[in-house]
């Protein structure tokens, strides 16, 4: 695997540079950025079944049990996607990782699948990140609604994507790979406003 | 624009959900029995009720799951979000319906 590895492209790779020199700075920053070649594995299984056991303890961690709920063990997350479908992410290779969960859930009902390629993340950092979700994501994504360490499947700019928060100012989104592109432009464009300096716009005083 | 409640995700966004049409419409049992009259009834013909509707819903967007809805196609009401496992609610009392 490791010529593999080498030659392997992020979806985001042709626009790393734009990421790069069009964050927002100042009092209403905001940046995007792409962590490349995360680990993720899909998992389906019944949450009652001996096989969800042994992939809790290959985890160290119980799998979520409600919508928006992420467990974290160690290097791995678990991300709540449907009530027999998780989301591992991981700073694990998958080569490691995902023949150990494979492992459980030999000769039961339920599916481990390498799915690292199928999304790549983004992350959404800054004190306008979520002013800018907020322009395309029919969530409610208010403070009262929705934290810090809460993941949900949705759509931002009708793209559908995992968007996982994960600190007051700061949030991941997982597209998939073919619409990685789209996801990020988007987000510099609505990023651009909160780089202007000039305030009250129109408001004569 | 409509606000479903997901039995499984909660309250989300119409543009989260795909349309399934009429629920409880059943597979016949002996599909090769069926005259083509009936075949087409059981493909095509559907109810077109002006008031409660129990109706399929896909949360594909967020869980993928499927489910059902009735809903007051007059007024758009939700009237009972249940899921395949539940039992067909019995609606049409002023007083039924959670929402």
């Amino acid at each position: 695997m490791a010529e593999l590895t080498m030659m392997r492209r992020s979806p985001l790779a042709a626009l790393a540079r734009d990421l790069m020199d069009n964050a927002v700075t100042g009092e209403r920053n905001v940046r995007v950025s792409e962590w490349r070649f995360t680990t993720m594995v899909s998992l389906r299984v019944d949450p009652t079944s001996a096989a969800a056991d042994a992939l809790e303890g290959v985890l160290g961690t119980t799998l979520p049990r409600s919508s928006g709920e992420v467990t974290s063990h160690g290097q791995h997350s678990v991300l709540w996607l449907g009530p027999d479908e998780w989301l591992v992410v991981s700073q694990m290779s998958a080569d490691a990782l995902v023949p150990a969960l494979q492992e459980c859930v030999a000769g039961a009902h339920a599916a481990v699948v390498d799915v690292s390629a199928n999304r790549t993340v983004l992350e959404l950092r800054g004190a306008s990140a979520l002013a800018v979700l907020q322009k395309g994501c029919p969530l409610d994504l208010h403070p009262r609604a929705f934290g810090p360490g809460q993941a949900v499947s949705t759509t931002l700019a009708r793209i559908p994507l995992v968007l996982w928060q994960v600190g007051p100012d700061s949030y991941r989104l997982l597209p998939r790979a073919s619409f990685a592109e789209y996801v990020a432009r988007w987000l510099l464009d609505a990023s651009l406003e909160f780089a202007s300096t000039f305030r009250d716009g129109g408001r004569s005083e | 624009m409509m606000l479903l409640t997901c039995p499984w995700c909660g309250p989300r966004d119409e543009t989260e959900y795909h349309y399934g049409g009429q629920a409880h419409v059943a597979y016949p049992e002996n599909p090769s029995d069926l005259s083509d009259e009936e075949w087409a009834e059981y493909l095509f013909f559907r109810d077109n009720p002006k008031g409660p509707f129990a109706e399929r819903w896909s949360h594909s967007a967020g869980c993928r799951r499927w489910f059902n809805v009735v809903r007051d196609t007059a007024t758009y009401e939700v009237l009972e979000v249940y899921t395949n496992a539940d039992p067909r609610p019995v609606v049409g009392s002023p007083a039924g319906g959670s929402r």
